[in-house]
């Protein structure tokens, strides 16, 4: 395993409290491997991964588990340590991470020169090298971010995290709000990424078909936890846990020939309640009383989730599928 | 079916700003964001036109809403050319046609209550007050927006994107509209929410009898939406089908690609490679002829030479390729 992430918490100070953005959420990245991150906005993905790579914002802190990367547990000092040279992080918006007053080349630059002790010359060399990795040509180097398209800065962004050849990527969303060709592109560089680098990465997405393309394993989170995680076929075949059902109903997909899609009801929780039991109980269709206690993960193998009718788990898959299931959950009441 | 709305050789240009070479050259560049586009939207019918990003789609919809006027061509709606409607006759027009915008979270004025947010059209119309409370409360009731009077005095940051999204759509449905142009209705949205906003779309165009035109970047969601499906690329149409057979049997190889590469939630799909390479040129500077020849695998010296035109074929699609 290069990261293991441990019953992390993630605690944000607002001025109505405490929100629990992660809240004992654990889950595994094996070396050479393409992990998604998956869930609704505000379930905590983004907030693990800038965990994991150090920058939280200034109101969030580690409140408990641990991270540890390489078999060394991480603390804000190795944190500081290993940022961009071994564990290297994509953030949302590729625009916004581009400084506008400086070419492309030099911002690459400034990081080899700076971060990696590279001279001038070498730094040189090296930028035309990654420009060329991901698919950009070395001429664009001497532009600057706004002389670029949405998938030219997604791919320089995607450059300079390579730059001093880190052996985890972090990615939060990087195809979002692209066209799907670009898309289809940028994910193909990850690829090879993957294939010509040994490069492991962990993907945050909202984005089912991003995930059925790119990754090994899909780790699903809802409210801060994890309720599902397993390889990638095996979960979106037969998920077990009722939101990763509803997930995958709620998905278009461009070939199957339901002409349906099925929404799931109501919101995430507040994180800043306090919470217990399975944190999806108010808009899943199969809850139970039983439900209001706090469930482990539990399965065969690699593929777990964190259901208490988890034995129940084919059968429930079926009812999933019938969109009246998800009606009496579906109302829009105001909460 | 008649047609509700007829576009004939649409044409849109965007002035840019001149550099000084061109201003010595007395050259005028602009963008040309759409380049004859002609197609009609039957009455009652639901059209998606898609494309990437600067392919004019945008554009097509402000002009339909009369948001803009057009630089060449001409468009009709229910008959009447748009490029005369004024007086009363253009208030009647903004009645009846309405926009859903892209992002429900920009959407609405934050300063404005929910209730007002919706009132807004009815006072902009000039209808009388005493209707107002039963229109609002019945297009909320149409939105399915639950308990609706409680929404009344909220703001929009207290409210979840879905919600939002109904209250936007409640404003668009007010006035009775016949005609609406929906510019990425879903985008912005979670996918949970998503499913519910397209049924919902899907149920007012049924019940209200609605023509409308979905603007989207998705092939994957117009499936749920539309019968009938345009796609653009650099201002022009190249291909129109029914939806269906643009996902199954796209024809013009730019379609070829789009579809190739929307991914979809399976992962023993078969990852063909992308049938393209490159990226949309300059929409100040296209390709002579054809304007997708320079990224097609199938371009011959034709191709530079004749722009293609949009013709019919015996399977019922309007494809606009020399290999036809």
């Amino acid at each position: 395993m290069i990261l293991e992430v441990d019953n992390l918490q993630i605690h944000y100070s607002t001025r109505d409290g405490t929100a629990r953005a992660v809240d004992g959420a654990s889950f595994v990245v094996p070396e050479g491997r393409i992990v998604g991150l998956v869930g609704e906005s505000g379930c905590g993905k983004t907030t693990a991964v800038r965990a994991i790579m150090g920058v939280l914002a200034e109101n969030g802190r580690q409140a408990g588990g641990r991270v540890v990367f390489k078999g060394q547990a991480m603390d804000e000092a190795t944190t500081r340590r290993l940022r961009w040279r071994d564990i290297a992080y994509v953030p949302q918006s590729a625009m916004s991470s581009l400084d506008p007053v400086y070419t492309v080349g030099s911002q690459l630059i400034e990081v080899l020169t700076k971060r990696g002790g590279f001279s001038r010359t070498a730094a040189r060399a090296r930028s035309v090298e990654l420009f060329d990795l991901v698919g950009l040509n070395e001429r664009r180097l001497a532009d600057y971010p706004h002389q670029f398209s949405g998938g030219m800065r997604q791919r320089a962004a995607i450059a300079i995290a390579l730059a001093l050849e880190p052996s985890l990527l972090l990615a939060d969303e990087p195809v979002t709000a692209l066209d799907v060709i670009v898309q289809r592109q940028i994910l193909d560089v990850l690829r090879s990424l993957q294939q010509r680098l040994k490069v492991s990465m962990v993907l945050v997405t909202h984005d089912i078909s991003v995930v059925a393309y790119l990754c090994d394993e899909v780790v699903v989170m809802y409210a801060g936890q994890v309720v599902e995680s397993g390889p990638v076929r095996e979960v979106l075949a037969r998920p077990r846990h009722p939101y990763t059902m509803g997930l995958r109903n709620a998905f278009p997909d461009l070939l199957s020939d339901a002409l349906e899609l099925v929404p799931i009801g109501g919101s995430p929780p507040d994180l800043r309640e306090p919470l217990s039991g399975c944190r999806f109980v108010p808009r899943c269709p199969f809850a139970q009383p039983a439900c209001s206690l706090d469930t482990a993960m539990s399965g065969n193998g690699a593929h777990q989730s964190a259901c208490r009718r988890d034995s129940e788990a084919d059968t429930l898959r079926t009812a999933a599928l019938d969109p009246r299931t998800w009606q009496r959950s579906s109302s829009f009441a105001m909460s | 079916m008649a047609a509700l709305v007829e576009l004939r050789d649409v044409v849109k240009h965007f002035p840019v700003t001149r550099s000084l070479g061109e201003i010595v050259r007395g050259a005028h560049p602009a963008v040309h964001a759409l380049d004859g586009v002609t197609f009609d939207v039957g009455d009652g019918d639901a059209v998606a036109i898609v494309g990437e990003s600067g392919c004019g789609k945008t554009t097509l919809g402000r002009l339909m809403l009369k948001l803009v006027e057009p630089t060449g061509g001409a468009i009709t709606f229910a008959g009447a050319p748009m490029a005369g409607l004024a007086g009363e006759r253009l208030r009647d027009f903004r009645r009846q046609a309405q926009l859903v915008f892209q992002n429900p979270f920009d959407a609405l004025n934050p300063r404005f209550t929910i209730y007002r947010a919706v009132v807004e059209p009815l006072i902009n119309a000039g209808i009388d007050k005493a209707e107002h409370a039963d229109r609002v409360a019945s297009a909320f009731r149409r939105v399915h927006l639950a308990d609706f009077d409680r929404y009344f005095d909220r703001y929009p940051h207290q409210l979840s994107g879905g919600q939002l999204q109904r209250v936007v759509m409640a404003r668009a449905l007010v006035l009775g509209p016949r005609f609406l142009v929906a510019d990425e209705p879903v985008s912005m949205l979670d996918v949970s929410v998503r499913a519910g906003i397209l049924a919902l779309l899907r149920e007012v165009r049924e019940t209200m009898g609605l023509t409308a035109v979905y603007i989207s970047h998705d092939l994957a969601l117009v499936r749920y939406l539309c019968e009938r499906t345009l796609v653009m690329y650099l201002g022009r149409v190249v291909e129109d089908a029914p939806t269906e057979e643009i996902v199954r049997r796209p024809r013009h190889p730019y379609t070829q690609a789009l579809v190739a590469a929307v991914p979809v939630p399976d992962p023993d799909q078969s990852r063909q490679p992308l049938p393209i390479k490159g990226n949309v040129p300059d929409a100040r500077e296209p390709p002579s002829g054809c304007s997708f020849r320079d990224r097609c695998p199938h371009a011959m010296p034709r191709c530079a030479a004749e722009t293609p035109l949009l013709r019919a074929t015996a399977d019922g699609h309007r494809i606009a390729c020399h290999l036809e």
